[in-house]
Protein backbone atom coordinates (compact mmCIF):
# COMPACT_ATOMS: atom_id res chain seq x y z
CA UNK A 1 0.00 0.00 0.00
CA UNK A 2 1.56 3.05 -0.75
CA UNK A 3 -0.16 5.22 2.07
CA UNK A 4 0.37 3.45 5.82
CA UNK A 5 -2.97 3.13 7.75
CA UNK A 6 -2.65 2.18 11.26
CA UNK A 7 -4.94 1.03 13.90
CA UNK A 8 -4.74 3.20 17.00
CA UNK A 9 -7.55 2.66 18.76
CA UNK A 10 -9.62 -0.75 19.79
CA UNK A 11 -12.43 -0.59 22.45
CA UNK A 12 -15.30 -3.46 23.06
CA UNK A 13 -17.97 -4.82 25.07
CA UNK A 14 -16.63 -8.32 25.42
CA UNK A 15 -19.29 -11.23 24.40
CA UNK A 16 -21.73 -13.16 25.88
CA UNK A 17 -24.89 -14.70 25.24
CA UNK A 18 -27.09 -12.34 26.24
CA UNK A 19 -27.01 -8.55 27.28
CA UNK A 20 -30.72 -7.77 28.42
CA UNK A 21 -28.98 -5.01 30.28
CA UNK A 22 -28.16 -2.52 27.43
CA UNK A 23 -29.69 -1.83 24.10
CA UNK A 24 -28.11 -1.90 20.61
CA UNK A 25 -27.15 1.59 21.22
CA UNK A 26 -25.73 1.11 24.64
CA UNK A 27 -23.45 -1.59 23.56
CA UNK A 28 -21.52 0.49 20.95
CA UNK A 29 -21.42 3.16 23.14
CA UNK A 30 -19.11 1.13 24.97
CA UNK A 31 -16.80 -0.11 22.75
CA UNK A 32 -16.68 3.53 20.85
CA UNK A 33 -15.82 5.17 24.29
CA UNK A 34 -13.30 2.57 25.08
CA UNK A 35 -11.62 2.47 21.54
CA UNK A 36 -11.91 6.42 21.90
CA UNK A 37 -10.54 6.99 25.47
CA UNK A 38 -7.44 4.00 23.50
CA UNK A 39 -6.74 6.51 20.87
CA UNK A 40 -6.75 9.00 22.53
CA UNK A 41 -9.54 11.13 20.75
CA UNK A 42 -12.22 12.89 20.76
CA UNK A 43 -15.27 11.85 18.24
CA UNK A 44 -15.19 15.17 17.10
CA UNK A 45 -11.78 14.64 15.35
CA UNK A 46 -12.92 11.73 13.19
CA UNK A 47 -13.40 12.65 9.81
CA UNK A 48 -15.42 9.62 8.81
CA UNK A 49 -17.02 6.60 10.22
CA UNK A 50 -18.15 2.96 8.86
CA UNK A 51 -20.42 0.97 10.46
CA UNK A 52 -21.46 -2.58 9.93
CA UNK A 53 -25.19 -4.03 9.90
CA UNK A 54 -27.30 -6.13 7.86
CA UNK A 55 -30.93 -4.87 7.93
CA UNK A 56 -32.46 -8.78 8.36
CA UNK A 57 -30.02 -9.47 11.69
CA UNK A 58 -30.96 -5.61 13.06
CA UNK A 59 -34.46 -5.84 12.44
CA UNK A 60 -34.83 -3.15 11.16
CA UNK A 61 -35.20 -1.67 7.50
CA UNK A 62 -32.70 0.95 6.84
CA UNK A 63 -31.36 0.30 9.99
CA UNK A 64 -27.69 2.03 9.02
CA UNK A 65 -29.66 5.16 9.59
CA UNK A 66 -29.82 4.22 13.38
CA UNK A 67 -25.73 4.05 13.58
CA UNK A 68 -24.49 7.80 13.99
CA UNK A 69 -25.63 8.56 17.81
CA UNK A 70 -24.02 5.63 19.95
CA UNK A 71 -20.55 6.48 17.24
CA UNK A 72 -20.56 9.72 17.91
CA UNK A 73 -21.32 10.59 14.24
CA UNK A 74 -24.33 12.39 14.34
CA UNK A 75 -23.59 15.41 11.47
CA UNK A 76 -20.96 13.27 10.24
CA UNK A 77 -20.09 11.09 7.19
CA UNK A 78 -21.25 8.12 7.78
CA UNK A 79 -22.13 4.90 5.39
CA UNK A 80 -22.99 1.39 6.35
CA UNK A 81 -21.02 -1.47 4.74
CA UNK A 82 -23.74 -4.51 4.88
CA UNK A 83 -20.58 -7.01 5.12
CA UNK A 84 -18.41 -8.47 7.89
CA UNK A 85 -16.22 -6.14 10.10
CA UNK A 86 -13.28 -6.74 7.92
CA UNK A 87 -15.00 -5.32 4.77
CA UNK A 88 -15.93 -2.26 6.65
CA UNK A 89 -12.09 -2.40 7.81
CA UNK A 90 -11.33 -2.10 4.16
CA UNK A 91 -13.89 0.86 3.40
CA UNK A 92 -12.23 2.60 6.08
CA UNK A 93 -8.68 2.29 5.31
CA UNK A 94 -10.21 3.46 1.34
CA UNK A 95 -11.37 6.31 2.97
CA UNK A 96 -7.74 7.60 4.32
CA UNK A 97 -6.20 6.49 1.38
CA UNK A 98 -8.15 8.36 -0.85
CA UNK A 99 -7.27 11.32 1.44
CA UNK A 100 -10.69 12.13 1.96
CA UNK A 101 -10.20 11.42 5.90
CA UNK A 102 -7.41 11.33 8.82
CA UNK A 103 -8.80 9.28 11.01
CA UNK A 104 -11.93 7.10 10.87
CA UNK A 105 -13.79 4.56 13.15
CA UNK A 106 -15.04 1.44 12.09
CA UNK A 107 -18.07 -0.30 13.85
CA UNK A 108 -19.54 -3.42 14.39
CA UNK A 109 -22.39 -5.19 16.50
CA UNK A 110 -23.77 -8.23 17.39
CA UNK A 111 -27.20 -8.61 19.16
CA UNK A 112 -27.40 -11.93 18.28
CA UNK A 113 -29.36 -12.82 21.22
CA UNK A 114 -32.34 -10.67 20.33
CA UNK A 115 -33.32 -12.29 16.90
CA UNK A 116 -35.85 -15.43 17.74
CA UNK A 117 -36.05 -16.93 14.60
CA UNK A 118 -32.06 -17.10 13.57
CA UNK A 119 -33.16 -20.23 11.71
CA UNK A 120 -35.79 -18.60 9.77
CA UNK A 121 -33.32 -15.74 8.88
CA UNK A 122 -31.11 -17.56 7.31
CA UNK A 123 -33.83 -19.73 5.38
CA UNK A 124 -34.57 -16.34 4.68
CA UNK A 125 -31.60 -15.82 2.41
CA UNK A 126 -31.87 -18.45 0.15
CA UNK A 127 -33.06 -18.29 -3.51
CA UNK A 128 -36.90 -18.08 -3.56
CA UNK A 129 -37.11 -20.64 -6.13
CA UNK A 130 -34.15 -23.19 -5.97
CA UNK A 131 -33.64 -23.75 -2.49
CA UNK A 132 -35.64 -22.16 0.17
CA UNK A 133 -38.85 -24.21 -0.89
CA UNK A 134 -36.89 -27.57 0.37
CA UNK A 135 -35.94 -25.67 3.59
CA UNK A 136 -32.43 -27.10 4.32
CA UNK A 137 -31.19 -26.07 7.67
CA UNK A 138 -28.21 -23.55 7.97
CA UNK A 139 -26.41 -26.20 9.83
CA UNK A 140 -27.29 -28.77 7.00
CA UNK A 141 -25.38 -26.59 4.64
CA UNK A 142 -22.48 -26.15 6.34
CA UNK A 143 -22.83 -29.98 7.10
CA UNK A 144 -22.83 -31.02 3.13
CA UNK A 145 -19.84 -28.41 3.16
CA UNK A 146 -17.57 -30.25 5.89
CA UNK A 147 -18.47 -33.49 4.28
CA UNK A 148 -17.11 -32.85 0.84
CA UNK A 149 -13.75 -30.92 2.40
CA UNK A 150 -13.32 -34.02 4.65
CA UNK A 151 -13.73 -35.85 1.52
CA UNK A 152 -11.40 -33.97 -0.48
CA UNK A 153 -8.30 -32.67 2.03
CA UNK A 154 -8.16 -36.11 3.98
CA UNK A 155 -8.64 -34.28 7.29
CA UNK A 156 -10.75 -36.01 9.80
CA UNK A 157 -13.73 -35.63 12.12
CA UNK A 158 -11.34 -35.98 15.17
CA UNK A 159 -8.65 -33.52 13.87
CA UNK A 160 -11.99 -30.98 13.78
CA UNK A 161 -12.87 -31.78 17.19
CA UNK A 162 -9.58 -31.26 18.00
CA UNK A 163 -10.02 -27.33 17.24
CA UNK A 164 -13.03 -27.57 19.16
CA UNK A 165 -10.76 -28.41 22.22
CA UNK A 166 -7.70 -26.15 21.77
CA UNK A 167 -10.32 -22.97 21.12
CA UNK A 168 -12.88 -23.37 24.08
CA UNK A 169 -9.74 -23.84 25.80
CA UNK A 170 -7.76 -21.13 24.51
CA UNK A 171 -11.16 -19.14 25.79
CA UNK A 172 -11.22 -20.02 29.49
CA UNK A 173 -8.04 -17.46 29.62
CA UNK A 174 -9.90 -14.65 27.72
CA UNK A 175 -11.75 -12.66 30.06
CA UNK A 176 -14.12 -10.96 26.87
CA UNK A 177 -14.85 -14.63 26.16
CA UNK A 178 -17.88 -16.33 27.94
CA UNK A 179 -17.48 -20.32 26.00
CA UNK A 180 -14.42 -21.00 27.62
CA UNK A 181 -14.71 -24.91 28.71
CA UNK A 182 -11.76 -27.76 29.53
CA UNK A 183 -13.15 -30.06 27.19
CA UNK A 184 -11.54 -33.79 26.17
CA UNK A 185 -11.59 -34.84 22.70
CA UNK A 186 -13.98 -37.40 23.67
CA UNK A 187 -16.82 -34.81 25.06
CA UNK A 188 -16.34 -33.55 21.29
CA UNK A 189 -17.00 -36.97 19.51
CA UNK A 190 -19.78 -37.82 21.48
CA UNK A 191 -21.80 -34.65 21.49
CA UNK A 192 -25.26 -34.99 19.79
CA UNK A 193 -25.43 -34.89 16.39
CA UNK A 194 -26.76 -31.67 14.32
CA UNK A 195 -26.29 -32.60 10.92
CA UNK A 196 -23.69 -34.98 10.40
CA UNK A 197 -21.06 -35.09 10.69
CA UNK A 198 -21.53 -31.39 12.62
CA UNK A 199 -22.57 -32.49 16.06
CA UNK A 200 -23.51 -29.58 18.89
CA UNK A 201 -19.94 -28.75 20.24
CA UNK A 202 -18.94 -28.40 16.34
CA UNK A 203 -20.89 -25.26 15.92
CA UNK A 204 -20.70 -21.88 17.43
CA UNK A 205 -22.98 -20.79 19.86
CA UNK A 206 -24.37 -17.35 18.86
CA UNK A 207 -22.90 -14.33 20.86
CA UNK A 208 -23.56 -10.23 22.02
CA UNK A 209 -20.89 -7.91 21.45
CA UNK A 210 -19.23 -4.79 20.22
CA UNK A 211 -15.99 -4.15 18.98
CA UNK A 212 -15.13 -0.02 17.48
CA UNK A 213 -11.92 0.08 15.94
CA UNK A 214 -9.89 3.76 15.25
CA UNK A 215 -7.92 4.37 11.91
CA UNK A 216 -5.08 6.83 11.17
CA UNK A 217 -3.48 7.71 8.47
CA UNK A 218 0.07 7.57 8.98
CA UNK A 219 0.81 11.34 9.35
CA UNK A 220 -2.27 11.28 12.06
CA UNK A 221 -0.43 8.28 13.85
CA UNK A 222 2.88 10.86 15.07
CA UNK A 223 0.71 13.11 17.16
CA UNK A 224 -2.08 10.38 18.62
CA UNK A 225 -1.18 8.43 21.81
CA UNK A 226 -1.93 5.52 20.68
CA UNK A 227 0.46 2.39 20.23
CA UNK A 228 0.20 1.60 16.36
CA UNK A 229 -0.48 -1.51 14.57
CA UNK A 230 -0.52 -0.99 10.36
CA UNK A 231 -2.70 -2.20 8.46
CA UNK A 232 -0.28 -3.62 5.62
CA UNK A 233 -3.24 -4.94 3.78
CA UNK A 234 -7.08 -5.94 3.44
CA UNK A 235 -8.73 -7.52 0.87
CA UNK A 236 -11.92 -9.22 0.53
CA UNK A 237 -13.57 -12.09 -2.07
CA UNK A 238 -16.70 -13.46 -2.40
CA UNK A 239 -17.97 -16.93 -4.94
CA UNK A 240 -21.14 -17.59 -6.72
CA UNK A 241 -23.83 -18.05 -3.81
CA UNK A 242 -25.20 -20.61 -6.10
CA UNK A 243 -25.63 -23.52 -3.69
CA UNK A 244 -25.93 -25.92 -6.72
CA UNK A 245 -22.25 -25.10 -8.09
CA UNK A 246 -20.44 -23.52 -5.85
CA UNK A 247 -16.99 -24.88 -4.62
CA UNK A 248 -18.17 -27.13 -2.03
CA UNK A 249 -14.65 -28.59 -0.76
CA UNK A 250 -12.22 -25.45 -0.54
CA UNK A 251 -12.65 -21.84 0.54
CA UNK A 252 -11.43 -20.31 -2.47
CA UNK A 253 -13.19 -16.96 -1.53
CA UNK A 254 -11.16 -17.31 1.34
CA UNK A 255 -7.98 -17.95 -0.54
CA UNK A 256 -8.36 -15.49 -3.56
CA UNK A 257 -8.78 -12.78 -0.61
CA UNK A 258 -5.58 -13.90 1.11
CA UNK A 259 -3.64 -13.89 -1.79
CA UNK A 260 -4.68 -10.84 -2.74
CA UNK A 261 -4.15 -9.05 0.64
CA UNK A 262 -0.30 -11.11 0.48
CA UNK A 263 0.75 -9.95 -2.94
CA UNK A 264 -0.07 -6.30 -1.43
CA UNK A 265 1.56 -6.48 1.91
CA UNK A 266 4.36 -8.32 -0.41
CA UNK A 267 4.21 -11.36 1.74
CA UNK A 268 5.72 -14.43 -0.36
CA UNK A 269 5.80 -17.37 2.57
CA UNK A 270 2.67 -16.92 4.70
CA UNK A 271 3.43 -19.57 7.25
CA UNK A 272 7.01 -18.12 7.44
CA UNK A 273 6.38 -14.23 7.99
CA UNK A 274 3.42 -13.95 9.53
CA UNK A 275 3.53 -15.26 12.93
CA UNK A 276 -0.22 -16.06 13.99
CA UNK A 277 -3.69 -16.44 12.78
CA UNK A 278 -7.28 -15.26 13.95
CA UNK A 279 -9.78 -16.88 11.19
CA UNK A 280 -13.21 -17.62 11.30
CA UNK A 281 -14.24 -21.22 13.01
CA UNK A 282 -17.80 -20.96 12.99
CA UNK A 283 -17.75 -24.52 12.44
CA UNK A 284 -15.01 -26.31 13.78
CA UNK A 285 -14.28 -27.67 9.93
CA UNK A 286 -14.14 -23.76 8.61
CA UNK A 287 -11.03 -23.39 10.72
CA UNK A 288 -8.75 -26.60 9.23
CA UNK A 289 -10.92 -24.76 5.63
CA UNK A 290 -9.56 -21.89 6.42
CA UNK A 291 -5.73 -22.22 7.89
CA UNK A 292 -5.55 -24.41 4.36
CA UNK A 293 -7.13 -21.34 1.89
CA UNK A 294 -5.26 -18.81 3.57
CA UNK A 295 -1.90 -20.64 2.78
CA UNK A 296 -0.53 -21.46 6.30
CA UNK A 297 -0.14 -25.12 5.51
CA UNK A 298 -0.31 -27.48 2.79
CA UNK A 299 -3.41 -28.37 1.27
CA UNK A 300 -5.04 -31.33 3.50
CA UNK A 301 -2.01 -31.02 5.91
CA UNK A 302 -4.45 -28.86 9.00
CA UNK A 303 -6.00 -31.95 10.39
CA UNK A 304 -2.31 -33.65 10.99
CA UNK A 305 -0.66 -29.86 12.38
CA UNK A 306 -3.23 -29.59 14.73
CA UNK A 307 -3.38 -32.69 16.71
CA UNK A 308 0.69 -32.44 16.92
CA UNK A 309 -0.46 -29.00 18.34
CA UNK A 310 1.20 -26.51 15.30
CA UNK A 311 -1.93 -24.02 16.04
CA UNK A 312 -1.74 -24.44 19.66
CA UNK A 313 -0.39 -21.02 21.90
CA UNK A 314 2.46 -22.62 22.48
CA UNK A 315 2.89 -24.44 18.96
CA UNK A 316 4.55 -23.25 15.84
CA UNK A 317 1.85 -21.37 14.66
CA UNK A 318 -0.99 -20.49 17.18
CA UNK A 319 -4.38 -19.81 15.43
CA UNK A 320 -7.12 -18.03 17.66
CA UNK A 321 -5.48 -17.64 20.63
CA UNK A 322 -8.42 -15.94 22.05
CA UNK A 323 -10.92 -18.86 21.48
CA UNK A 324 -11.88 -17.67 17.92
CA UNK A 325 -16.02 -17.92 17.39
CA UNK A 326 -16.15 -21.43 19.49
CA UNK A 327 -14.89 -19.50 22.22
CA UNK A 328 -16.22 -16.51 21.94
CA UNK A 329 -19.67 -16.69 19.65
CA UNK A 330 -21.06 -16.97 16.67
CA UNK A 331 -21.35 -12.69 16.32
CA UNK A 332 -22.68 -12.32 12.66
CA UNK A 333 -21.41 -9.28 10.97
CA UNK A 334 -19.26 -8.79 13.74
CA UNK A 335 -16.74 -11.79 13.42
CA UNK A 336 -13.72 -10.20 11.75
CA UNK A 337 -14.20 -7.67 14.44
CA UNK A 338 -13.25 -10.38 16.68
CA UNK A 339 -10.75 -11.55 14.79
CA UNK A 340 -9.29 -8.10 14.66
CA UNK A 341 -9.34 -7.52 17.86
CA UNK A 342 -7.71 -10.37 19.47
CA UNK A 343 -4.27 -9.84 16.58
CA UNK A 344 -4.36 -6.17 17.47
CA UNK A 345 -3.98 -7.14 21.51
CA UNK A 346 -1.60 -9.80 20.31
CA UNK A 347 0.55 -7.58 18.37
CA UNK A 348 0.46 -4.58 21.05
CA UNK A 349 1.67 -7.68 23.57
CA UNK A 350 -1.69 -6.93 25.54
CA UNK A 351 -3.11 -10.34 25.25
CA UNK A 352 -2.26 -10.94 29.00
CA UNK A 353 -2.40 -15.24 30.14
CA UNK A 354 -2.97 -15.38 26.07
CA UNK A 355 0.31 -13.57 25.09
CA UNK A 356 2.22 -15.15 22.23
CA UNK A 357 6.42 -14.82 22.90
CA UNK A 358 6.06 -13.84 19.25
CA UNK A 359 3.40 -11.62 17.75
CA UNK A 360 4.98 -9.00 15.13
CA UNK A 361 3.09 -9.95 12.15
CA UNK A 362 -0.67 -11.47 12.06
CA UNK A 363 -3.25 -12.33 9.95
CA UNK A 364 -7.05 -12.20 10.56
CA UNK A 365 -9.68 -13.08 8.34
CA UNK A 366 -13.74 -13.55 8.52
CA UNK A 367 -16.37 -15.10 7.04
CA UNK A 368 -20.42 -14.21 6.36
CA UNK A 369 -21.66 -17.22 7.72
CA UNK A 370 -24.04 -19.52 6.05
CA UNK A 371 -24.73 -19.48 3.28
CA UNK A 372 -22.44 -17.00 2.33
CA UNK A 373 -19.56 -17.16 0.36
CA UNK A 374 -17.56 -14.23 1.15
CA UNK A 375 -13.97 -13.79 3.44
CA UNK A 376 -12.49 -11.08 3.77
CA UNK A 377 -8.76 -10.91 5.27
CA UNK A 378 -6.75 -8.32 6.94
CA UNK A 379 -2.68 -8.28 7.18
CA UNK A 380 -1.53 -6.32 10.62
CA UNK A 381 1.68 -5.65 11.50
CA UNK A 382 3.49 -3.76 14.64
CA UNK B 1 -37.92 -8.46 -37.71
CA UNK B 2 -41.29 -8.71 -40.20
CA UNK B 3 -45.01 -6.90 -38.74
CA UNK B 4 -46.35 -10.09 -39.67
CA UNK B 5 -43.97 -12.60 -36.92
CA UNK B 6 -44.48 -9.54 -34.12
CA UNK B 7 -48.13 -10.15 -34.64
CA UNK B 8 -47.33 -13.69 -33.98
CA UNK B 9 -45.70 -13.20 -31.01
CA UNK B 10 -47.96 -10.38 -29.68
CA UNK B 11 -50.86 -12.65 -30.07
CA UNK B 12 -48.86 -15.05 -27.45
CA UNK B 13 -47.88 -12.76 -25.02
CA UNK B 14 -50.51 -11.79 -22.68
CA UNK B 15 -50.45 -9.55 -19.61
CA UNK B 16 -51.02 -11.64 -16.06
CA UNK B 17 -54.28 -11.72 -14.90
CA UNK B 18 -55.05 -12.22 -11.21
CA UNK B 19 -57.01 -15.61 -11.81
CA UNK B 20 -54.02 -16.86 -13.71
CA UNK B 21 -51.89 -16.75 -10.68
CA UNK B 22 -54.57 -17.70 -8.13
CA UNK B 23 -55.72 -20.53 -10.34
CA UNK B 24 -52.51 -21.88 -10.58
CA UNK B 25 -52.12 -20.83 -14.20
CA UNK B 26 -48.47 -19.93 -13.73
CA UNK B 27 -46.37 -21.13 -11.48
CA UNK B 28 -45.49 -19.50 -8.35
CA UNK B 29 -43.97 -19.66 -5.70
CA UNK B 30 -44.82 -17.77 -2.33
CA UNK B 31 -42.96 -17.67 1.10
CA UNK B 32 -44.26 -15.91 4.51
CA UNK B 33 -40.85 -14.84 6.66
CA UNK B 34 -40.71 -15.80 10.24
CA UNK B 35 -38.90 -13.25 11.08
CA UNK B 36 -39.06 -12.22 14.99
CA UNK B 37 -36.63 -10.04 16.98
CA UNK B 38 -36.98 -9.86 20.52
CA UNK B 39 -34.79 -6.22 21.24
CA UNK B 40 -33.17 -4.88 24.30
CA UNK B 41 -34.29 -1.92 25.01
CA UNK B 42 -31.63 -1.11 27.87
CA UNK B 43 -32.22 1.32 31.04
CA UNK B 44 -33.49 4.79 29.18
CA UNK B 45 -36.11 3.16 26.84
CA UNK B 46 -37.13 0.85 29.51
CA UNK B 47 -37.82 3.25 32.05
CA UNK B 48 -39.40 5.23 29.60
CA UNK B 49 -42.13 2.87 28.75
CA UNK B 50 -42.09 1.65 32.26
CA UNK B 51 -43.14 5.54 32.90
CA UNK B 52 -45.62 5.42 30.23
CA UNK B 53 -47.34 2.76 31.57
CA UNK B 54 -47.58 4.88 35.01
CA UNK B 55 -49.43 7.74 32.82
CA UNK B 56 -46.29 9.85 32.76
CA UNK B 57 -43.38 10.89 30.61
CA UNK B 58 -39.82 10.41 31.82
CA UNK B 59 -36.44 12.09 30.01
CA UNK B 60 -33.00 12.10 31.14
CA UNK B 61 -30.64 15.22 31.43
CA UNK B 62 -27.46 15.93 30.28
CA UNK B 63 -25.54 18.22 32.67
CA UNK B 64 -22.92 19.39 30.30
CA UNK B 65 -25.56 20.90 27.55
CA UNK B 66 -28.19 21.21 29.77
CA UNK B 67 -30.43 19.67 27.38
CA UNK B 68 -33.29 17.32 29.07
CA UNK B 69 -33.35 14.62 26.63
CA UNK B 70 -37.01 12.64 25.39
CA UNK B 71 -37.06 10.05 24.74
CA UNK B 72 -34.04 9.35 27.66
CA UNK B 73 -31.10 8.38 26.42
CA UNK B 74 -28.51 6.99 28.73
CA UNK B 75 -25.57 8.89 26.83
CA UNK B 76 -25.42 12.32 25.15
CA UNK B 77 -25.01 12.20 21.55
CA UNK B 78 -23.83 15.53 21.35
CA UNK B 79 -21.40 15.79 24.43
CA UNK B 80 -20.33 12.44 24.50
CA UNK B 81 -20.96 11.62 27.88
CA UNK B 82 -23.53 9.54 29.86
CA UNK B 83 -26.26 11.34 30.90
CA UNK B 84 -27.28 12.34 34.29
CA UNK B 85 -30.62 12.53 36.12
CA UNK B 86 -34.05 11.70 35.26
CA UNK B 87 -35.88 14.09 34.96
CA UNK B 88 -39.95 14.08 34.71
CA UNK B 89 -42.16 16.32 32.01
CA UNK B 90 -45.22 17.34 31.56
CA UNK B 91 -47.42 15.91 29.39
CA UNK B 92 -48.46 18.91 28.00
CA UNK B 93 -46.43 20.40 24.71
CA UNK B 94 -46.49 22.85 21.66
CA UNK B 95 -46.85 21.87 18.14
CA UNK B 96 -43.44 21.82 15.87
CA UNK B 97 -44.51 20.51 12.74
CA UNK B 98 -47.66 18.49 11.79
CA UNK B 99 -49.87 17.61 8.54
CA UNK B 100 -53.26 16.09 6.98
CA UNK B 101 -52.76 13.37 6.16
CA UNK B 102 -55.06 11.51 3.38
CA UNK B 103 -53.58 8.49 3.36
CA UNK B 104 -52.58 5.73 6.09
CA UNK B 105 -49.37 4.66 7.43
CA UNK B 106 -48.97 1.87 4.55
CA UNK B 107 -50.04 4.91 1.67
CA UNK B 108 -53.33 3.73 1.65
CA UNK B 109 -56.15 6.17 0.27
CA UNK B 110 -58.71 7.13 3.44
CA UNK B 111 -62.55 7.54 2.45
CA UNK B 112 -62.13 11.23 3.58
CA UNK B 113 -65.64 11.61 1.41
CA UNK B 114 -66.74 8.91 3.48
CA UNK B 115 -66.51 10.64 6.30
CA UNK B 116 -63.42 9.21 7.67
CA UNK B 117 -61.06 11.60 9.59
CA UNK B 118 -57.74 12.50 8.15
CA UNK B 119 -55.13 11.47 10.43
CA UNK B 120 -53.19 14.34 11.59
CA UNK B 121 -50.16 13.25 12.98
CA UNK B 122 -47.39 16.11 14.61
CA UNK B 123 -44.64 16.24 16.08
CA UNK B 124 -45.04 17.79 20.07
CA UNK B 125 -42.19 19.68 21.60
CA UNK B 126 -42.69 18.25 25.37
CA UNK B 127 -42.55 21.41 28.04
CA UNK B 128 -40.37 20.49 30.12
CA UNK B 129 -37.98 19.08 27.64
CA UNK B 130 -35.37 20.94 25.77
CA UNK B 131 -36.44 23.14 23.08
CA UNK B 132 -36.65 20.43 19.69
CA UNK B 133 -37.15 17.19 22.11
CA UNK B 134 -40.53 15.82 22.30
CA UNK B 135 -42.92 13.01 20.70
CA UNK B 136 -44.41 11.99 17.44
CA UNK B 137 -47.74 11.47 18.29
CA UNK B 138 -50.98 12.44 16.83
CA UNK B 139 -53.93 15.21 17.17
CA UNK B 140 -57.14 13.86 17.41
CA UNK B 141 -60.68 15.79 18.83
CA UNK B 142 -60.24 18.61 16.71
CA UNK B 143 -60.93 19.91 13.18
CA UNK B 144 -58.03 19.07 11.43
CA UNK B 145 -58.39 22.37 9.71
CA UNK B 146 -58.20 24.23 13.08
CA UNK B 147 -54.55 22.53 13.88
CA UNK B 148 -51.97 25.50 13.68
CA UNK B 149 -48.15 25.36 14.34
CA UNK B 150 -47.29 26.52 17.48
CA UNK B 151 -50.66 25.07 18.82
CA UNK B 152 -50.64 24.20 22.46
CA UNK B 153 -51.80 20.63 23.44
CA UNK B 154 -52.21 17.99 26.12
CA UNK B 155 -51.94 14.03 25.83
CA UNK B 156 -55.15 11.89 26.14
CA UNK B 157 -53.96 9.02 28.59
CA UNK B 158 -55.81 5.60 28.12
CA UNK B 159 -57.35 4.40 31.57
CA UNK B 160 -54.77 2.90 33.43
CA UNK B 161 -55.74 -0.81 33.45
CA UNK B 162 -55.24 -0.63 29.95
CA UNK B 163 -52.16 1.11 29.67
CA UNK B 164 -49.22 -1.62 28.59
CA UNK B 165 -46.05 0.34 28.74
CA UNK B 166 -46.30 1.67 25.25
CA UNK B 167 -46.44 5.05 23.07
CA UNK B 168 -49.91 4.31 22.73
CA UNK B 169 -50.51 4.32 26.04
CA UNK B 170 -51.14 7.86 25.42
CA UNK B 171 -53.89 7.97 22.64
CA UNK B 172 -54.02 11.45 21.21
CA UNK B 173 -53.38 15.11 22.17
CA UNK B 174 -56.03 17.33 22.08
CA UNK B 175 -55.75 21.28 21.95
CA UNK B 176 -56.07 22.83 25.71
CA UNK B 177 -55.84 26.61 25.91
CA UNK B 178 -52.81 29.47 25.65
CA UNK B 179 -49.64 28.58 27.61
CA UNK B 180 -49.51 31.05 30.88
ZN1 LIG C 1 -25.03 16.93 26.32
Amino acid sequence: MDKKVAIVGIGTTGFRATTPDVSYRELTYEAATKAYLDAGIEPQEVGAFVATSEDFLEGYSISDEYSPDQLGAVLKSIHTVPGDFIQGLGNGVMLIMSGYADIVVVQGMSKASNMVTKGDLLTFAADPFAWRPLQESPHAIAAMEMNRFLYESGNTIEQCAQVVVKNRRNALLNPRAALGAALELEDVLNADPVAEPLCRLDIAQHADGAVVCVLASQEKVGSLKGNPIWVRDVSWATETNALDSRTWGEAVYMQLAAEKAYRMAGIRTPAKEIDFAELNDEYSYKELQHIEALGLCAWGESGKLSEIGWSERTGEFPVNTAGGCLGCGHLFELDGGQKVLDAVLQLRGQAGELQLKTANTAVAAGWRGVPTTTGAVVVLGN
Amino acid sequence: MDIKHQKKIDKTVTSLRKKDVTGGKVVTESWEPNLEYAWDNGPAISRYLAELKKGKLIGKRCNKCDRVLLPPRMFCEICWRPTDEWVYVEDTGTVNTFCISHVDWKAGRLNIKGGVRPFTPAVIEIDGASKGMGILHMIDKTNPKNIKMGMRVKAVWKPAEKREGSITDIEYFKPIGKKK
